[in-house]
């Protein structure tokens, strides 16, 4: 069948099955947005900048695990979702982002609006395409949607000329795609998994260690019945967070720099660590020469690349978290293995006992971290997705909130994208429309893509963003205050500049503020019934810091701040370890 | 310690850049890299030499296998290949030293491929031994320009029979 390329373009993403497409029009790229007109199927959403439009897909790719796509035009149009496709490609989401670009025969003549984004983003692609050939269209896009959700998901870009999309194809979608240098491993390597499996049996103290992997396979349920099987406590990575349930009794948290002391102790004593799905980040590890050292360690990851990477491994096992787990699950059965982590978890119980998160409460101010715990218990029960910014607010929903769904929590990990939460939020809610969609902001980042208050209201979309508002960019001002003796140098935001309610109803949401403890409820509430979009400014207390914490390049089990405790080596009840080896 | 990376990739527009681009943001070191078609035209061969140590090596090989125009990998046994580097040297050589210059190249199996009215252009092609050896020798005649193409290699015959 003859038709354009622009008119390929959108057969593709209708082949592909694509509901939702964010993005940005302009000169080059008219073309395609000609053809997207009329389609059938595909809803455009006119974000209010072409970063927005990419956390949007971004998010919407996350909580649904179809790939994201976005359409933007050339230059400015392409440049601004350089940003947003580092974030997807840091935390390993499959996007698909097709830019508009000056026709062929001016290419490479600073031509308006000319900028070699493929060029530009080799570096934070998984792939990317110049397309010179309309006739090339099918097999680019199928590629380019191949390779964003198999293996380890990420961002493929697609550069589309205006001669090339105004060009002819006859049109034949590609049923499978031929790429012999593109063969991601799904399966574990037998061997390996039976040492993995012999490992795990003979342990007494083993943690699994859960990373974004196992909620990017849909390996949750696998990760549980591991877990369950043999009685493993999880420990899970801010990407990792949905992927075993919080609320669980074998969950022990979050670590890293801001995680949990007793996950931390936990991962500095435990004698076998399984990594799923992880790449063993700097924010989790601290210090690498002190990470882990008594433990045996089991990598698994489909990327190669990722293990040994960071940490030398005992069993590397390459392939897909979802299929490994559930063969590792097999051969524990196979083996008649039995749990033996009965001691191992009173250990942990106990540190969890004397070690929680905690902060002081105040009858004149409102303390950030009470606002994520009281959403977290108005929510109770409720479908909810939650998104963050980047900062103290979304650490303090890292300790506070509990997450028991797959693919209900959306924050921006490896980038740290300031601006990530509110795009974030309309991404999530088009991708669930049933649930309720919270964003858990600060007031710095906030603002830096506040502009798209405008989508939320205009689509309909009735996402909840909860303003940590403190007046400062609090993160920076916490390292300031730790390791730059209180010199708040550029980090001071006056809390009433904006107006954050004025600023919410100005774009037709709703707005209510929270300055004193007997505010909160009520305005959390308010926000919450209301049947569109609502901004809760919370005004908090505004020195308060993110503890414990891992000073840049420590030890994880020597924290700052929380309830005291010194490394593990002086937390182990002896007693109790006695007691519970023998 | 240095290695030589056989790498195969898609003949296709753009793919030495992601190569070079690879090597440069993942701090790896290219000591030369030559490239060209195979004897299947979509198919190029990149001969990369790199310094690296065994883990750096493993991280490159592996980085390298992610680029999707990648489709082969391979880290040539220094003792079962047969490398080749070409250099052309533009060496002064005033008259009454033509004839000492030209017994060099001789001895190194190199050719005379240009001859001036103060220089000679010497062909040599060899390992990266021979070529220092004889580089070394030039030198006290004055050495007026270099090109060298990097090194190519292949894994001796022994290895597919």
């Amino acid at each position: 069948m003859k038709m354009t390329g622009a008119q390929a373009i959108v057969r593709s993403l209708q082949e592909e099955g694509v509901e939702v497409v964010f993005g940005y029009p302009g000169g080059v790229v008219l073309p395609l947005f000609d053809a997207l007109y009329e389609a059938e199927g595909i809803r455009v959403i006119l974000t209010r900048h072409e970063q927005g439009a990419t956390h949007a897909a971004d998010a919407y790719a996350r909580v649904t695990g179809k790939p994201g796509v976005v359409i933007v035009t050339s230059g400015p149009g392409a440049a601004n979702t350089v940003t947003g496709i580092a974030n997807a490609y840091m935390d390993s989401v499959p996007l698909v982002v097709i830019t508009g670009q000056v026709a062929t025969h001016v290419l490479g003549t600073d031509a308006f609006q000319e900028t070699d984004i493929t060029g530009i983003t080799i570096p934070i692609t998984k792939h990317n395409y110049l397309v010179d050939d309309a006739r090339d269209i099918p097999e680019v896009m199928a590629e380019a949607f191949h390779i964003a959700g198999t293996g380890r998901p990420g961002p493929v870009l697609i550069d589309l000329p205006v001669d090339i999309s105004r060009g002819e194809v006859a049109f034949s979608y590609p049923e499978r795609v031929n790429l012999p240098g593109y063969k991601p491993t799904v399966k574990g390597h037998a061997k390996q998994i039976h040492q993995a499996a012999s490992l795990i049996a003979k342990a007494r103290k083993p943690l699994l260690y859960a990373g974004g992997g196992v909620l990017s396979s849909d390996g949750a349920k696998e990760l549980k019945e591991l877990a369950e099987l043999m009685q493993l406590p999880v420990v899970a990575t801010l990407m990792g967070k949905g992927a075993f349930p919080e609320d669980h009794h074998l969950f022990v948290g979050m670590p890293g720099m801001h995680g949990g002391k007793y996950t931390n102790y936990a991962i500095t004593e435990t004698d076998l660590l399984l990594g799923i799905g992880v790449r063993f980040d700097d924010r989790v590890t601290g210090k690498l020469a002190t990470f882990a050292t008594k433990a045996k360690i089991v990598h698994v990851d489909v990327d190669p690349a990722e293990i040994g990477k960071n940490r030398s491994v005992d069993v590397p096992i390459v392939g897909d978290a979802k299929s490994v787990l559930a063969a590792i699950v097999a051969e524990l059965r196979k083996m008649g293995a039995e749990p033996k982590t009965d001691a191992w978890m009173r250990v942990i119980d106990d540190w969890r006992g004397r070690f929680p998160f905690h902060y002081h409460t105040s009858e004149s101010a409102i303390m950030p971290q009470q606002v994520v715990e009281r959403v977290r218990e108005l929510t109770k029960g409720k479908p909810t997705v939650f998104t963050t910014e980047v900062g103290q607010n979304q650490m303090w929903a890292c300790q506070y909130l509990r997450i028991t769904e797959p693919r209900t929590w959306v924050s921006s990990g490896g980038l740290g994208t300031m601006g990530f939460g509110l795009p974030a939020a309309i991404g999530a809610q088009l991708g669930r429309p049933d649930h309720m969609v919270i964003d858990i902001a600060g007031d710095g980042s906030i603002q830096m893509n506040s502009q798209e208050l405008a989508t939320a209201a205009i689509n309909k979309l009735p996402v909840k963003v909860i303003i940590l508002n403190n007046g400062y960019l609090g993160m920076v001002r916490q390292w300031q205050e730790l390791f730059y003796e209180r010199r708040y140098s550029s980090s001071t935001l006056p809390q009433d500049c904006p107006d954050f309610v004025k600023l919410a109803e100005a774009y037709g949401c709703f707005g209510i503020r929270a300055t004193t403890p007997a505010e909160l409820d009520d305005a959390l509430v308010a926000a919450f019934a209301h049947d569109g979009p609502a901004v809760v400014d919370v005004r908090v207390e505004r020195e308060e810091n993110v503890f414990p914490m891992v000073a840049p390049g420590g030890s994880i089990d020597e924290m700052l701040g929380g309830i005291p405790g010194g490394p593990v080596s002086e937390m182990l009840d002896e007693e109790l370890l006695e007691e519970v080896w023998e | 310690m240095k290695h030589t990376l056989s790498v195969l990739v898609e003949n296709k527009p753009g793919v030495l850049t992601r190569v070079a681009s690879l090597f440069a943001r993942r701090g790896f070191n290219i000591d030369s890299l030559a490239v060209g078609t195979t004897e299947d035209p979509t198919i190029s061969r990149m001969t990369i030499v790199v310094s690296a140590d065994e883990t750096a090596l493993e991280q490159i090989t592996k980085q390298l296998y992610k680029l999707i125009n990648v489709l082969k990998v391979q880290d040539l046994d220094p003792g079962d290949m047969i490398d080749r580097e070409l250099v052309l040297y533009k060496v002064s050589a005033l008259p009454e030293r033509r004839h000492e210059i030209i017994e060099i190249a001789n001895v190194f199996r190199a050719k005379i491929v240009d001859v001036g009215r103060a220089s000679l252009t010497i062909e040599a092609t060899g390992t990266g031994d021979k070529l220092a050896a004889m580089e070394d020798l030039l030198r006290a005649y004055g050495i007026k320009e270099l090109a060298r193409t990097g090194k190519i290699a292949l894994a001796r015959g022994s290895r597919d029979a």
